[in-house]
């Protein structure tokens, strides 16, 4: 369904000019999720922003359905509806002035298509109990929202559209622990209900291990290794990925 | 057990628009010397709070209560010189983000040093301490490292630079608010290590505030879980995590997920982690708790002992350790 092929990002000019993305190249499938996995610097966050249109690309292809992405603003809008992004700060991802009725209410404008055919406050209140959100949240502003909250608007906007795949990036990470497994099983459950794929990045692999189906490793923009998520993380074919293991923590005792 | 520090009953009130909230409600714990107590909690928790107080960095306007009692007196007694003096010399503290604590504008070495120029030692005495803590602190090449400023260094050697930078009055208890979380792991572990190796080395006490229940697991002799401001649980770290006492310590164990087998998505807690502003009635953690009895509702539970050095603020905690 997503397939990127030989991505190469960089930025700077001249001799400042470094290479975030050299050469990747990683496919999610129908109801498939990837995690993407890697340390601050290794690309990950940018690959998530050239499949979403926010960064363009050296070169290499972004093919969605065969049909290549290209950014935003030259992205068909059929093809930008269907991918959707979930930020790790959901608080400076919303306008806090803004209503959640209006956060809604503008991604249906900007894709009509998607939006409900009937009452549209059936229609939120319905979107907004898909998110485990109660019907008054609505008329509340994102800046009177808990972070776990907000971090529910921001996949009711994306979800708002009917996409096919969710770009996830760091989306529990700024969460408090227990509201982070709160969206965790929410994320899991949308998925099933509404055949969604999934882009997972996150640094957290415990996380990763949880839901994704299989995992990809980069590494200072070279994806590194990929495969199964439980054999990467049980069996670690390249060392960096070894490494990484190492040095994650488990609560199970250790000497 | 000597203690080095005695947290009795410890009350933080900070205005609010409607009257004064109580962020840190009664909250008790002692550090020994040469350990380090792992301070767990998640927003409004009043951890970093507690470990403000201790080092005297709470906001203005904030009233306390209770005792910090270090070595035979009363930090939140004692006059405000004494207390300058005890913050960096005898208490020293790492924060979160070197990038925001360290000086942009002055040399690593510089800072590092500050203290002691400060104290009046000899110049070349303070170059040579400066190396050697840069050096104990794990940065190649002192000599060179020290001339460059903050942001010439990478976020693990900041971190380092700022124990350091800690280390330099030789303090006897070491405040740690989230040393790794700006981290990443392989540095984590790295940073981890250094702390753990600083404390056992020097006989330091350590206070280590942070949201992960990993971390603390990794370094800590003793927990203390925090949740509204108050203390829902403390004891020894392998007894704390591997048998909680609380509903609440239980939910954070359970959804903590191992990194090399898959492990199914935890049941998580409704609802949001209460905050001293807005503190249910009874027992704040009632709401959320899948225990919960009309006894939680209504009464507030005292802080208890269920076992050696175990204490719970559960009315139902034998439930739980059986």
């Amino acid at each position: 369904m997503l397939e990127v092929r030989d991505l190469d990002v960089s930025f700077g000019r001249a001799r400042r000019r470094f290479k975030a993305v050299d050469g990747v190249s990683l496919t999610v499938g129908p109801d498939e999720t990837l995690g993407l996995v890697g340390e601050s610097g290794s690309g990950k966050t940018t690959v998530a922003r050239v499949v979403v249109g926010l960064v363009k690309p050296d070169s290499g292809d972004v093919l969605f359905d065969g049909k290549p992405l290209g950014p935003v603003g030259r992205r068909p809008a059929s093809l930008q509806r269907a991918v959707q992004m979930v930020f790790q700060d959901p608080r400076s991802s919303l306008n806090p002035r803004m209503t959640v009725s209006a956060v809604i209410d503008e991604a249906w404008r900007t894709h009509p298509e998607s939006a409900p055919t009937g009452d549209r406050t059936a229609g939120l209140h319905q979107l907004l109990d898909d998110v485990g959100l109660d019907a008054t949240v609505a008329r509340h502003r994102a800046g009177e929202l808990s972070g776990g909250q907000c971090q529910r608007v921001s996949i009711a906007r994306a979800l708002a559209v009917k996409p096919r795949l969710l770009v996830c990036d760091e989306a529990v990470s700024a969460l408090d622990v227990s509201v982070q497994s709160q969206i965790l099983r929410l994320l899991v459950d949308l998925q099933q209900r509404h055949h969604l794929s999934m882009l997972f990045i996150s640094h957290d692999l415990g996380v990763v291990h949880q839901i994704a189906d299989r995992i990809a490793v980069m590494r200072r923009g070279v994806l590194v290794e990929e495969g199964v998520a439980t054999d990467v993380l049980s069996d670690p074919q390249h060392e960096y990925t070894r490494s990484l293991l190492d040095a994650a923590l488990e609560l199970t005792k250790e000497s | 057990m000597t203690v080095s520090l005695e947290v009795a009953g410890l009350v933080v009130d900070l205005p609010g628009r409607d009257g004064p909230v109580r962020v840190v409600d009664e909250v008790s714990f002692d550090i020994a010397p040469a350990t380090t107590v792992g301070l767990i909690g998640e927003s409004g928790s009043g951890k970093t709070m507690t470990a403000n107080a201790v080092i005297d960095l709470l906001p203005d306007g904030a009233r306390t209560g209770g005792a910090l009692r270090w070595q035979g007196e009363d930090l939140l007694q004692v006059s405000a010189s004494r207390r300058r003096r005890v913050r960096g010399h005898e208490i020293a503290m790492i924060f979160q983000d070197p990038l925001a604590a360290l000086n942009p504008t002055q040399t690593v070495g510089r800072q590092v040093g500050e203290i002691l120029r400060r104290a009046g030692r000899p110049s070349d005495e303070v170059r040579r301490r400066v190396l050697e803590l840069l050096d104990r602190t794990g940065i190649p090449e002192p000599a060179t490292r020290s001339r460059n400023y903050p942001h010439e260094f990478s976020g693990g050697m900041r971190q380092r630079a700022m124990i350091a930078l800690a280390l330099a009055g030789s303090p006897a208890l070491l405040l740690a608010d989230e040393p790794t979380t700006a981290l990443d792991v392989t540095v984590q572990a790295r940073i981890l290590r250094l702390l753990r190796d600083i404390q056992e080395d020097e006989g330091l006490a350590m206070l280590l505030v942070s949201h992960d229940l990993r971390v603390v697991n990794h370094v800590a002799h003793q927990v203390v879980v925090m949740y509204a401001g108050r203390v829902a649980e403390r004891g020894p770290t392998a007894a704390l995590l591997s048998k909680p006492a609380h509903p609440y310590t239980r939910a954070l164990v359970d959804s903590v997920p191992a990194v090399r087998t898959r492990t199914a998505l935890a049941h998580p807690l409704p609802g949001t982690p209460a905050t001293p502003a807005n503190r249910p009635s009874g027992c704040a953690f009632h709401p959320r708790c899948p225990i919960a009895r009309e006894l939680c509702r209504t009464e507030q539970p005292a802080v208890r002992e269920v076992g050696a050095g175990r204490w719970t603020a559960c009315h139902f905690a034998e439930e739980l350790v059986g």
